[in-house]
């Protein structure tokens, strides 16, 4: 059975409605770990051997944050820089993350519409994470599109209670195994995958 | 040479036993000292007997260094800053006490000489008693400490004139006993006076044109025990010379330590004569202690009684009113008037003088020391009468008077201790919306603080009672900033014990205290110098060139790689199995700690942004990302 982390990175997340949302969606179960790191790392002092063994210690890999300034907020980039060493995740004798799963979470202002190519931000959601994405790759792990929940702006908390839903039927799925990734490659977002999968 | 080793084994040994027992009690050295003295004189154990007048002498040379040091500690700025309250109230002190002494004196039957002098030498009051227990308290910088220092100043300096005076008042007496006068004894009364006031130009002299370069010349040589010796040669110098001009020798090493005070090497000095007349003023006590005529005492015990309590009885009534007209509140004035209202080890000297000069009887003088030594006594007793009875009723009537009409709110936050750490704390928490309720046994700084608008209470914040009324049972965390490893061990033991949903953060001054915390289950200790000279020494690379990420990160890695080193040596400092005394303590830990770095390296294993290794191993100068 798979073992999910969640790597939360929020820096204000009193002031965040979607991001709190999401979180009391998050499953609480032995094989999931939920790990925020702002509470963590106050001083961004990312404490390199912990983060690595959490990341040996679980298969599936998942990203929740916002999306400020078409990417992550700044601790994720400093994790990045920091945790995935040259011989441990990548280069000669790099080969830790080979195999694992990984996909973002995303909450963003903007509606999905907008991010189109021909849409306002006029390129797609997928298209603003290559960077994250071949990080991903680079380090063997299989990458799977983002799951969204856009407009949050203007999201009633009905339509978010439901986007939260859907998200905590889609970590329990990954870690109960009813969920393959591979069946989830493919799309823009995670978000249409899902409709095509029965719900319990 | 046989005798000389008795005798000084047993000075030594009564010492040794009997000081750590009266600090033990809460009594203080002195009183140690006397009790020692006491135990071995005549009339306890009688190791010591008439002899012991030799040691009186050589013991006195304690009291002439101590008026040395007392000199060169004088700051001449904090003395011209408070010189409205130090010859204000230490004059009116001063002479009120001794006009009343004087009078009651009278009605004893003194003469009128006689009742001067004596009446001057029970208004001098014990700069060690009351500072020392001021200083326990932390409460120095109190209203009623501020006072009390300018009140003993001033009977420092007024030591002086006094010994000028006495032997004025000699003259005036029948008694022809005075062998007191050396080269001025037969000089009429107003040409002696004035050869004091010439000897004093003459030490100032010394001390300025002589001293100050023979100093400079002796330093330069690096000795140190030279350095020393130079130092006891000034104090015996200066002292031989009053001698043999007939005047008082503390008189002279005082204004000697007064005129080098403002010299490179005062504090040379007093370290270096420190230890020396700590020695020597146990010694003087214990002599002290073994002259206290028993015999006196128990011929006429009520009489005895009866002078010390109307002697303190009398100072004490005085310094309140000095208290009052310099504005204390109540309780700054109880502490000073009760710190003062012994009659103090100057009056030894004093009375010494008075009975060389003929002034008073060998039995009256026997009687007066006796008088001296038991008022000492008694001012501890008083002390902690005050505390435990008086205090606490004060302190609760002082709780919040003006009840809001709003719910009393209880707050989540107790700080206890608002010193500069707790105080810091404090006003962090408030600019973030956060409201504290304080604890603090300083009235003046509480008075402050209830103007500034904050929940204050006055008192003992290890009582749990207190800690209740403050609203311990509601809130989510204590926050200790006192002072002193004891105080917030009592804190925690309470707080755990009565409040065992309290979170507790506490300040530790140093590894020593934080060690004593952490061994209590304190998983909340915070340093007070860590973080700040960490971060010193961050400033320090960056000022040498070093980049300011990595050197603050550097710091971080420290910080952390020491909390981390705190919590293993604090379990296994237990191992050492040995007794290790308070310095040598102190030199293990940094033992300790610099093995550890060696084992551990802080520095290790930072390779983030650093492309070195992957260079290395491609062989080549473009790394992959």
């Amino acid at each position: 059975m798979p073992r999910v982390l969640v790597l939360f990175a929020h820096p204000r997340l009193e002031k965040s409605r979607t991001n709190r949302a999401l979180l009391r969606y998050v499953p609480q179960r032995p094989d999931l770990t939920l790990r925020d790191l702002y509470e963590l790392y106050p001083d961004f002092n990312v404490r390199v051997p912990d983060e690595q063994a959490q990341l040996l210690a679980h298969d599936i890999i998942v990203w929740q944050h916002p999306l400020y300034w078409y990417s992550a907020p700044p601790l994720v980039k400093q994790w990045i820089d920091l945790v995935l060493t040259f011989g441990w995740a990548y280069g000669p004798g790099g080969t830790a993350l080979r195999g694992k799963v990984l996909f973002h979470a995303i909450t963003s202002g903007g509606a999905e519409a907008a991010y189109q190519a021909d849409g306002f931000h006029g390129f797609t959601l997928g298209e603003f994470l290559r960077p994250l994405q071949r990080t991903a790759t680079l380090c063997g792990m299989t990458w799977l599109p983002p799951f969204a929940v856009q407009g949050s702006h203007r999201l009633t908390d009905a339509a978010l209670d439901e986007a939260g839903a859907r998200y905590g039927r889609l970590l329990d799925g990954l870690a109960d195994g009813t969920l393959r990734p591979e069946a989830l490659a493919g799309h823009a977002l995670l978000n249409h995958a899902l409709t095509q999968v029965p719900q319990p | 040479m046989n005798d000389f080793l008795v005798q000084a084994a047993v000075y030594l040994a009564a010492a040794i036993v009997c000081v750590p027992v009266a600090k033990r009690l809460g009594m203080g050295s002195v009183l140690g000292y006397l009790t020692a003295g006491i135990v071995i004189g005549p009339f306890l154990l009688g190791y010591v007997g008439e002899e012991g007048a030799d040691v009186m002498h050589a013991a006195e040379f304690g009291v002439v260094m101590m008026l040395f040091l007392v000199g060169l500690e004088l700051e001449a700025g904090r003395f011209w800053r408070m010189r409205r309250t130090i010859l204000g109230s230490g004059l009116a002190q001063l002479l009120l006490t001794a006009g009343a002494c004087a009078l009651a004196a009278r009605s004893l039957g003194f003469t009128w000489a006689a009742a001067a002098a004596a009446a001057l030498a029970v208004a001098m009051s014990s700069t060690a008693i009351a500072l020392q227990s001021l200083k326990e308290k932390g409460l120095l910088d109190s209203s009623g400490g501020q006072l009390s220092f300018a009140v003993l100043l001033f009977q420092d300096i007024a030591v002086i004139p006094i010994l000028a005076i006495l032997p004025l008042l000699a003259t005036t007496s029948v008694s022809t006993d005075a062998h007191a006068a050396g080269a001025l004894g037969h000089l009429p009364a107003w040409q002696q006076t004035l050869a004091v006031l010439g000897a004093v130009g003459i030490v100032v002299a010394i001390g300025r044109y002589v001293i100050v370069p023979v100093l400079r010349v002796v330093a330069e040589t690096r000795l140190r025990e030279l350095f020393t010796a130079t130092a006891l040669l000034i104090v015996v110098g200066i002292a031989l010379l009053m001698q043999l001009v007939g005047l008082s020798p503390a008189l002279g090493t005082f204004l000697a330590g007064v005129v080098l005070a403002t010299s490179e090497f005062k504090h040379e000095l007093e370290s270096d004569l420190d230890p020396f007349k700590g020695l020597l003023l146990g010694l003087f006590f214990m002599g002290v202690g073994a002259s206290i005529d028993f015999r006196l005492i128990a011929a006429a015990p009520g009489r005895v009684a009866l002078l010390t309590i109307g002697a303190v009885a009398i100072k004490a009534a005085v310094l309140y009113g000095v208290g009052r007209s310099a504005r204390l509140t109540l309780d700054q004035n109880l502490l000073f008037t009760l710190g003062l209202s012994q009659v103090g080890e100057f009056a030894f000297v004093l009375f010494a003088f008075i009975a060389q000069l003929g002034l008073l009887t060998p039995e009256w003088t026997a009687t007066l020391m006796a008088v001296t030594a038991l008022s000492m006594t008694v001012t501890p007793l008083l002390v902690l009468l005050h505390e435990r009875l008086l205090a606490p009723r004060l302190g609760t009537r002082r709780a919040p008077a003006r009840a809001p009409d709003a719910v009393d709110e209880r707050h989540r936050v107790i700080i206890a201790g608002f010193s500069h750490f707790g105080s810091t704390v404090g006003r962090f928490l408030r600019a973030n919306g956060v409201e504290a309720t304080i604890l603090d046994n300083d009235s003046d700084r509480v008075a402050l603080l209830r103007r500034m608008g904050f929940k204050v209470y006055y008192g003992d914040a290890t009582r749990h009672d207190l800690l209740e009324a403050a609203g311990a049972r509601e809130a989510d965390v204590l926050v200790s900033a006192v002072d002193g490893l004891e105080v917030s061990e009592a804190l925690v033991h309470t707080a755990q014990r009565h409040f065992p949903h309290l979170r507790i953060l506490v300040r530790a001054r140093h590894r020593g205290e934080a060690y004593e915390l952490l061994d209590r289950s304190v998983t909340g200790v915070y340093r007070d110098h860590l973080d700040t000279s960490i971060r010193m020494g961050v400033d320090v690379l960056r000022l040498l060139g070093h980049r300011g990420h990595a050197a603050y990160r550097a710091g971080q890695d420290f910080a952390r790689y020491d909390e981390a080193a705190l919590a293993r040596l604090a379990s296994s400092r237990h191992d050492a199995g040995r007794y290790i005394s308070d310095v040598r303590g102190e030199i293990a830990l940094q033992e300790a700690l610099l093995k550890a770095d060696r084992e551990h390296d802080p520095a290790a294993g930072d390779h983030a942004w650093d492309s070195e290794e992957m260079r290395q191993q491609l062989g080549s100068p473009a790394p992959a990302r």
